[in-house]
C-alpha cells in the first residue's frame, strides 16, 4: 500500500493545530464601533484588524447591537431621539426605529424581539417591537437610566439608574417592576451570567462590581480594583462582559486604562490588561476568541486575545467612540 | 605587520582558527574568572527595570509607538533599551581589557603574532560579542519572569540584531581604547561616552517625548547611532524589521572598525604618535 502524502501532510497540520502548535485560522467577523462625536459606525474586520469602513449615522451614536440573526445593527441615535437600523451586509441604514428621548444603551430579549431601551433623561424603559416599530410599554425606573440586561431565559429584564444608585428588575411579561437593588454610585451596566443565577452590575464612581445573586436578589460581593500605582478614583468600572462558560469576566475600567480580568470562582481580580484611554464598552467575538474594547479619550479601540489575555493590537477609529458589537 | 584586510595563506586556515580560539578562550576565561563582572553586567539592567521602571510604570499609556501595536507599559518599552545597554557596557569593558592587556605587556605579545591585525582585532571583537549575548539573554529571561513577555519568535530574530549592535559597539571601544594611554583615561572617556550616549538615546524614553521639550535633543537623539542599535533590537524583538537602523548600525560598525584597525596599525595609526608602549614597532 502506497501512502498519500499530500494527505500526510494535511493530517501533519491537522494536528499540529491541535495541538496548538500552529495558530488556528479565526474566523472574520464584522466589528461595528459607535463614535459619539463623529456620528459615524466603524466597520473592523476581524481577522485582519483593519478599518475597512465608516458610515454616517443619526447624531451621537452610543449603544449598539447586532440582531440575533446577524442581519441588521441597531444604533441608538441619541441626539436624534431615534434607533438607527443598518444592514449589516450592505452597510446601509435601511430604516429608523421609535427610541423615546435620548437613546443611550439598550438589550434584545433572547427571542428577537422586543427591544429594551434605556432613556436617560425620561427616567423610563422603553419597550419596542422592533418588527412593527411600536412601543409596547413604558416602564418607570430610576433617574439616569443606562445599563440594560435581560436574563438568559427572558423573564427579567434589568435597568441600571445612575442617579439612583440601583438596579431595577423588570418582569419582563407584565413589565412592572419587581425589585430594586441598591448598589454602588453611579451604576453603568448590568450583565447577567450565562447560566442566569449572577447579575453582575458595575459602578462607576463606586469603583466596584457587584455580583447579585438573582434568586435572592442579595449582592454577594463586591468586587474591588487596585491598579499598582494608580489613585482610586481613576478606577471607574463600566462595561462588563462574561465568558459563555462562565468562567472569566473582564470589566472595563474607565480612566484607569485598564481592563480588569475577574475569575468568576473566586470573584477575585487575575489580571489588568493596559488598553486605550477611559475604556468605555466591551464586546466578544462570537468564537469568544477577541474582546474589543472601545477607549474614548485615545479614540482608538483595543483587541484582546481572551485565551492569551493579552493586548494584541490597538486600532484608531471616529472620535469618542462608545459603543461595540461584533456581527457575522 | 599589515592591517589591510587579507589573508596570509602562509598562515593557514587551521592557524586561523587556532588565533580566533585562542583569543576567545582568553576572554570567555577572563569572564568566566570575573563572575562578579557577569553579575555587575546584570544588577544594571535590571536595577532600571525593577526600580526605575516601576516608578514610570505608566508613563507611556497615552500613545502607540512602533513596532508595538498597542500601548505598553514602561517596563516593556525599557527593555531592549537594557539589552543594548548591556552591550554598550560590554564593549566597553572588552576595550578596556585591551588597554589593560597594553599596559601590562600581553597586548604585544598578541599583536606581535603573524596574523593580520584587522583579525585579531575582529576575533577579539568577536569573542566580546558573544560573552555579551550571554548577558543579554539571561537579562532577556529575567524581564520574561517579571512580565515583559516578548514573542517567542522576537527572541531569535533579535540575535542577529544583537550581533551587528554587539559588533558596532565594541568597534566603537576598540577605537577609543587605541586612543587612550592609561586605564585612567579610558575610565573618564568611558563617563564622556557612554551616558551621553544611552541618555541621548530612544533606550530609556521614546523619541517623541523628547521632541516636546527640544528639537535640537530630539536631532541629537535621532543622530546617535545607539538610538537605531536600540531601535533595531526592538522592532527584531517583535518581529518587525527596520532599515534604517539596520543601515546606521551596520556603517558605523564598519566604519569605526576600519578606524581601530588603521589606529592598531603602528605604521599609519595613532598609537605610535600618541606615545603608544615601549618597544611597539613602529
Amino acid at each position: 500500500m502506497t501512502s498519500n502524502p499530500k494527505f500526510s501532510a494535511i493530517q501533519l497540520i491537522c494536528a499540529l493545530t491541535m495541538w496548538g502548535l500552529l495558530p488556528c485560522q479565526a474566523q472574520a467577523y464584522t466589528i461595528f464601533v459607535s463614535s459619539e462625536k463623529d456620528n459615524t459606525i466603524t466597520v473592523i474586520d476581524s481577522e485582519k484588524l483593519q478599518v475597512t469602513n465608516k458610515i454616517k449615522v443619526g447624531r451621537r451614536p452610543r449603544g449598539i447591537l447586532v440582531t440575533h440573526d446577524g442581519k441588521y445593527l441597531l444604533i441608538c441615535a441619541s441626539d436624534d431621539n431615534r434607533i438607527d437600523v443598518m444592514d449589516t451586509k450592505t452597510l446601509k441604514v435601511v430604516r429608523s426605529l421609535k427610541s423615546g428621548p435620548d437613546p443611550e444603551l439598550f438589550v434584545l430579549h433572547p427571542s428577537g424581539n422586543p427591544l429594551y431601551i434605556a432613556n436617560e433623561n425620561d427616567n423610563q424603559v422603553t419597550v419596542l417591537d422592533i418588527e412593527k416599530n411600536i412601543v409596547v410599554a413604558e416602564v418607570p425606573v430610576g433617574v439616569e437610566p443606562e445599563g440594560m440586561g435581560v436574563s438568559p431565559d427572558g423573564s427579567v429584564m434589568v435597568n441600571t439608574s445612575e442617579t439612583t444608585n440601583m438596579a431595577h428588575f423588570i418582569d419582563t411579561k407584565t413589565h412592572k417592576l419587581v425589585d430594586s437593588v441598591l448598589v454602588d454610585s453611579r451604576p453603568r451596566f448590568a450583565e447577567f451570567s450565562s447560566d442566569g443565577r449572577m447579575l453582575w452590575v458595575s459602578a462607576e464612581l463606586g469603583g466596584t462590581v457587584s455580583v447579585i445573586d438573582t434568586e435572592t436578589r442579595k449582592i454577594v460581593k463586591k468586587i474591588e480594583f487596585k491598579v499598582p500605582g494608580l489613585p482610586k478614583e481613576t478606577i471607574q468600572p463600566v462595561g462588563v462582559r462574561l465568558t459563555r462558560d462562565g468562567s472569566r469576566a473582564f470589566v472595563a475600567l474607565g480612566p484607569a486604562n485598564r481592563v480588569a480580568v475577574v475569575n468568576t470562582d473566586t470573584l477575585e481580580v487575575e489580571k489588568y490588561l493596559l488598553v486605550g484611554q477611559r475604556v468605555w464598552q466591551l464586546a466578544f467575538t462570537p468564537d469568544e476568541k477577541l474582546l474589543i474594547t472601545t477607549n474614548g479619550n485615545s479614540n482608538d479601540v483595543s483587541v484582546i486575545d481572551v485565551e492569551g489575555l493579552k493586548v494584541v493590537k490597538s486600532i484608531n477609529v471616529g472620535r469618542a467612540p462608545w459603543g461595540v458589537a461584533v456581527g457575522p | 605587520m599589515s592591517g589591510t584586510a587579507t589573508i596570509d595563506f602562509r598562515l593557514g586556515f587551521a592557524g586561523y582558527i587556532t588565533c580566533f580560539s585562542g583569543i576567545a578562550r582568553r576572554e570567555f576565561l577572563r569572564f568566566l574568572n570575573q563572575r562578579e563582572r557577569f553579575f555587575a553586567a546584570l544588577v544594571r539592567p535590571l536595577v532600571w527595570l525593577f526600580i526605575f521602571a516601576a516608578g514610570f510604570r505608566s508613563i507611556l499609556g497615552v500613545s502607540i509607538i512602533p513596532p508595538y501595536e498597542t500601548y505598553v507599559l514602561y517596563e516593556v518599552y525599557v527593555v531592549p533599551g537594557l539589552a543594548v545597554m548591556i552591550q554598550l557596557f560590554n564593549g566597553m569593558q572588552s576595550s578596556l581589557s585591551m588597554v589593560y592587556d597594553r599596559e601590562v605587556g600581553s597586548m604585544r605579545v598578541l599583536l606581535t603574532s603573524p596574523f593580520p591585525r584587522w583579525f585579531l582585532l575582529l576575533s577579539k571583537l568577536a569573542a566580546g560579542v558573544t560573552v555579551s549575548l550571554l548577558q543579554v539573554y539571561v537579562f532577556l529571561a529575567i524581564a520574561h519572569f517579571w512580565g515583559v513577555e516578548i514573542p517567542v519568535g522576537g527572541y531569535v530574530a533579535a540575535l542577529p540584531a544583537l550581533v551587528l549592535t554587539g559588533l558596532m559597539l565594541g568597534s566603537i571601544g576598540l577605537f577609543l581604547s587605541s586612543l587612550i594611554r592609561q586605564l585612567e583615561n579610558f575610565a573618564s572617556v568611558m563617563n564622556f561616552v557612554i551616558f551621553p550616549m544611552f541618555f541621548a538615546s530612544s533606550a530609556l524614553y521614546p523619541l517623541w517625548r523628547v521632541r516636546e521639550s527640544s528639537e535640537v535633543l530630539y536631532l541629537i537623539c535621532l543622530a546617535n547611532p545607539f538610538t537605531h542599535s536600540v531601535e533595531l533590537v526592538r522592532h527584531a524583538l517583535y518581529g518587525s524589521f527596520e532599515p534604517i537602523s539596520l543601515g546606521v548600525v551596520a556603517s558605523v560598525a564598519i566604519a569605526f572598525f576600519v578606524l581601530a584597525v588603521t589606529a592598531y596599525d603602528p605604521a599609519r595609526g595613532l598609537m605610535p604618535r600618541r606615545g603608544g608602549p615601549p618597544g611597539e614597532p613602529t
